[in-house]
Order: structure tokens, then sequence, then C-alpha cells
């Protein structure tokens, strides 16, 4: 099992300096002089040749570019994301600060998609063609052709201003985070739901269902247990890739609920040209999301017993 | 429960399954019966509906369905039992091990574990809570489920899984395909089964691996008087374990016997068919010998005999009339409307 993370993580740093070059020759490459823009934007008029230069100096942004991916690099590895054009505060500090913030939603998201989609799917799938199945069926359609933005709102009239139930957005306390959980993690539990059913609908087919009934268990045991666990292997595999999904609707529902947080802190520096904040945080999404595939290929390996650590399978 | 009941009466039975070609007839009036402790062996060509008799006995026959006769076992009959009953039945007196060990035992859940189960369910088959049963701590008793592991492997033991006590922790694709069927066995043998019934359980398995593994249901049958239902296509393993064998084409029971006799003395043309194709009884070099014709499709209810396309002594009324149980000596009988083809007296005709 070590072996198997160090070998991954061997990989990773491949994927990591490819994403960190990406990310750097996106700030390179776009057009517009951020020195310039970002002067403008401060002092209300157009900068002077003079202050350009200042400025650009100051930023490093006058080395050639190898030299400022380099310098850019190593302050990254010793934790330095850099300085805002705008803030005082350095970028790592604002992106741990809002951290907190998205990761609670990211959490309570997957949370509500679980609760959501792991009966839905069982049911549909042991209940197939029926009635539970149907409005099962009818409610992932709904929450995979549901964009965020538009359910957020529909939420926000319903159980905010109609029924004044939660706040209309904030963060903090968990009154403020049910509206946005539930955004969110609709639509996943939409996906997880489906996937769950068919999953499932294969698994009860198979022999071992059959001798697990044969044997005289209760067929809540035969399907909660020995049908659910062998229909997850697919199941886990795909929540995972999932993960890019909550960031990026993690994005729409912060901006729809005015949720501190990552994806507002994205969307404020890519409209600010503010480019040590974007170029930080799109580092760190790409982290995360290679950390997270990373665990989820650790889980997969222990719910199913045939796939082991060393590589091979059986 | 009384003595002189048999374990197990199968009466009339017909199972059905509805496809899109139209209704499977797949077991056309059953009739057989299995007494305390002996060994029953169901013998039939692939399609003849010997393994859906052996699933409707166990209440697996879905996606078909029983839609006449009774299956009673220990006077009880299950075809009208609900879950409970069942339940019990499968925990507590029938058990059953399949065909293909490969894909029978499930290959997320440690072998012990899933041994361990059937000793649960065993012990209480009424009160089964999932939780427990998943092991989430403050409704699983660690300590009971730590016992049936450890009686698990001793039934491992008992089977003849080679090293139990370093299998403990083992997956079913570390076993080999006999040690599978032998963990199916284990399972089976957990519930304390009056009637083990066995569908093709060697058939996947090497020649030497299946000697060792039906002289183990032997001994078991031996040494526990559980009797034994062994569902197979291979007479030499009727020959070998049965007391009494049921023929079976196209889901009726063609004829029924002591193994002794109806393997010396076979009445019924489908039996010496089957009997002839047996390549031991072939003379060397000359082509081995095979029935003609193929086994019905099974769709819609067929009239006459099921086997007459294939009979060399079929005439008119084989095809279409009513086929009569022949009653022949040694409590033997067959279902076939020439006696004289049976070598009958046509007073025995039912």
């Amino acid at each position: 099992m070590y072996r198997f993370i160090l070998r991954r993580a061997v990989s990773i740093v491949f994927v990591l300096f490819g994403v960190s070059v990406t990310t750097f020759g996106m700030v390179v490459f776009t057009p517009g002089d951020p020195a310039e823009i970002v002067l403008r934007e401060q002092t209300a008029q157009n900068p002077s040749q003079e202050a350009i230069r200042e400025f650009r100096a100051e930023h490093g942004l006058d080395d050639p570019i190898p030299v400022q991916y380099l310098d850019w690099m190593a302050d990254v590895l010793r934790g330095d994301l850099g300085q805002s054009y705008y803030h005082d505060t350095p970028v790592t500090t604002m992106i741990i600060r809002r951290f907190g913030d998205t990761a609670e939603l990211a959490v309570a998201a997957i949370l509500v998609a679980l609760v959501i989609s792991i009966p839905a799917g069982v049911i549909s799938a042991v209940h197939t063609g029926e009635l539970p199945d149907h409005a099962s069926q009818l409610g992932s359609l709904l929450g995979v052709s549901m964009p965020n933005f538009w359910l957020g709102y529909l939420l926000i009239v319903v159980f905010s201003l109609y029924l004044e139930l939660f706040p209309v957005s904030g963060a903090g306390t968990v009154r403020e985070l049910v509206l946005p959980a539930v955004t969110l993690g609709s639509g996943i539990a939409a996906i997880i739901t489906r996937l769950l059913r068919s999953s499932m609908l294969d698994v009860l087919e198979a022999e071992y269902i059959g001798t697990a009934r044969s044997k005289g268990l209760r067929e809540r045991i035969v399907v909660y247990k020995h049908a659910f666990r062998n229909a997850l292997i697919p199941v886990v595999t795909i929540v995972g890739l999932q993960f890019g999904y909550l960031l990026n609707g993690a994005v729409i529902v912060e901006i729809v609920f005015q949720r501190p947080g990552l994806g507002t802190l994205l969307i404020e520096a890519i409209f600010a040209r503010d480019y040590p904040i974007v170029q930080g945080l799109v580092l760190v999404i790409a982290v995360l999301f290679v950390v997270s595939n990373l665990l989820v290929d650790v889980a997969y390996r222990y719910i199913d017993p045939r796939i082991r650590f060393d590589g091979g399978t059986r | 429960m009384t003595d002189d009941r048999p374990l197990l009466e199968v009466t009339d039975l017909q199972t059905h399954f509805e496809t899109d070609e139209g209704t499977v007839h797949a077991v056309k009036g059953a009739s057989f019966t299995v007494e305390q402790g002996e060994i029953v062996g169901i013998v039939g060509e692939s399609g003849s509906g010997k393994s859906v008799t052996a699933l409707s006995c166990i209440r697996l026959e879905e996606p078909g369905e029983i839609v006449s006769g009774s299956i009673r076992f220990r006077g009880t009959d299950v075809t009208t039992a609900d879950e409970r009953r069942l339940r019990r039945m499968r925990g507590q007196g029938m058990a059953m091990v399949f065909q293909d060990p490969t894909t029978t035992l499930n290959p997320v859940f440690r072998v012990s574990e899933q041994i361990a189960e059937a000793l649960k369910v065993h012990e209480d088959p009424d009160s089964q809570r999932l939780l427990d049963y998943l092991h989430v701590p403050p409704f699983s008793d660690r300590s009971d489920w730590a016992d049936k592991r450890r009686r698990a492997v001793d039934l491992m033991h008992e089977v003849g899984i080679p090293n139990p006590d370093e299998r403990v922790d083992a997956y079913p694709h570390e076993f080999s395909g006999g040690m599978r069927q032998r963990a199916m066995l284990a399972i089976a043998l957990a519930r304390e089964p009056d009637l083990l019934i066995a569908d093709e359980p060697t058939t996947a398995l090497d020649v030497t691996i299946q000697a060792q593994l039906l002289e183990r249901i032997r001994n078991l049958n031996q040494d526990l008087g559980m009797a034994v239902l062994l569902i197979t296509h291979d007479l030499g393993v009727i020959a070998e374990l049965c007391d009494r064998v049921i023929v079976l084409y196209d889901g009726e029971v063609m004829e029924r016997g002591s193994v002794d006799r109806m393997l010396i003395d076979p009445r019924h043309p489908y039996t010496r068919g089957l009997l002839e194709c047996l390549p031991q009884t072939t003379p060397r070099q000359s082509r081995l010998s095979s029935i003609d014709g193929e086994v019905p499709d099974q769709i819609g209810p067929g009239s006459g005999c099921p086997f007459a396309p294939r009979c060399e002594y079929a005439v008119e009324e084989c095809r279409t009339g009513e086929m009569p149980r022949v009653r022949l000596e040694d409590g033997r009988d067959a279902k076939c409307c020439r006696p004289e083809v049976l070598d009958a007296d046509p007073a025995e005709v039912e």
C-alpha cells in the first residue's frame, strides 16, 4: 500500500508540474499588461510610463519568463503564493481564510448528495419499474438537468423569501449552509442515484446474491450488505471524479448565495486581473483534485479486495 | 412432522418463465420424494428443467414462477410459505450448493465472514438486524462474530480446505475453484441442514477435485445423516453416490427408481438412450453414440410425450395423448404409453 501511494505521489509531482506551467503560462500569455490594468484600476486614471516601469520592476515582470517561473515556483514550494496586486494580505493567507468556507460547503453538499442518492438509488433498483423507481428516475433527471444557479434562486425564492425558513445569504451557521448545500448536493445526488441504480441492477443479478438468499438472510441484508458493497465499486470511482464538479459548482453556488469561499475569491480575482491570486487558486484547486483522486483510489482498493495495492488485479 | 412422511415431497410441480417468445414451461408436473438421510439424484440433459426444479425447492426460482403443485419440506408446503418461514427453512433445514463456485461467493467479503453469516442465520433466523450484520460497532456483538469466525475455521477444516487457520482473512479470489466449492459446502453445513441440494456441484471442477468433493458429500451424508438431492448430467456421479435416481426430460419425470436396478436395467427409451451414450458402453474405435435430435425448447405446454420426436419406439399415440405413469417392479415407475416397450405388465398402467 505504501509503495502504491509512493508511486502515485511521483506521478502527482509530474501532474502538478504540468499544472503549474499551464497556470503560469495562462497569465503570461493573457493579452493586456497587468501593470497597466492594475495601476489604472488603483488610481482611476491612465498610469504614467514611470509608474508602469516601477510596478513591473517591483513585481519582477521584466525578468525573462523562465526566470519569472522559477522565482514563482521557488516561492510556491515555500508555501508563498505571492502577493495580491491590490491587497496587502499574502495570497496564501487569503486562500487559507476562504478555504474553510468552501470545504464546509463541499462536505455538506456531499453529505446531502449521499443521504439522498443512496436510498434513492437502492430503492429504485429494488423496485424497478414501480412507482418509487419512476419517482427517483424523474427526480434524478431534474437534478441532472437543472442548472445550479437556477435551483439556487428557486430555493431562495421559496425558502427564504416566501417561507422565510432560511437566510438569503451569508455563511457561518448551519442555517446559512442548508440552501447552498442542497443546491450543490442535488446535482451530485442525481448523478450518484442513476449510477447506483444501474450498478445495483447489475449486482442483484449476480449468483452470489442467490447464495446470500439461499442462506436464509433477510432481503434487507442481502440488498444493503451483499449487493450494496459490490454496487459501490463503480460508484466510488465516479464520485471521485465528481470532486471537480463540486468545485465548479461551488463557484456558482457561492456567488448565488453570496458566500465567502474559494469560488467567490477566484471570480473577484479574475475580474480584477489579480493574477497572483488566480495562479495560486488554480494551483491549489489542482492539488485538491489530484489528492482527492488519490484518496478515491485508496478507498476503492479497500472496497474491492480483488484490486491490490501493487497494481495487479485478479 | 411425522416420521413416515418423506423429508421432501414434490408433487406435480410446474414452474414457468415468462419470456418475450412466450411462456417457458421449465418444469411440467415433476413429482418425487427424498427420504430422511438418502441421496437422490436428478439426471437430465441441459434444459431438462433439473436446475429449476432444485431452485424451486428452496424457493429461488425467480424470475420463474411456481404455477401449480406443492413442495412439502418436513411437512410444510414451501410454495405458500411466507418470507419468515422461508428464512427459517433455509437457515435451519435446507441448504443449496450451486454449480459455478467462481460466481457464487461474494467477491468483496472474506470467506470466513460468509460462513460466519450462515452460522449466525442458523442460530437465529428470525432476528437478523442489518446493523449487526454490517458490523456497526454498538449494534454488533464483536465477540459473538469472533466466535462465529472461529467456528467458520472449524467448518473450513471439516470440508477439507487446507490450512484453514491461515485462510481466516482470505477472500474468494484467493481460493482455487475446488476450495471455493468446499467453502460453499461449509456455508451449507453451517446451517446443519436436513437436506442438501447440490446443483451440479462438480461440473466446473477438475476430475480429481470432483472425486474428493463427492466423497466429502457422501461422508457428510453418512456421518450426519444429511439427505442429499444431487442434480447432475453425469450418470457416473449418480452411480457413484445415489440411492435413487429421477430421470428428467423436458421438465417431466421419465423414469424413477433405485440406482442399482435402473443403471443395469433401464426401461424408458430415454433412460436407455442416456446409458448408451456413456463412452464406457461403446466398443473401442467405434463412433460414440448419441441421442438424435434436440431437447425441445419448452415454449408452450406441449402435448404427448416430450421425448416422442427422438424416440425410436414412438407411435401416433405418443405424440398426442396423455402419458400414463407405469408401475415397474422394485418400486420403480416410468412415464410412457407403451407398456410393452417398458417390458411392463399392462395392468400396472395408472
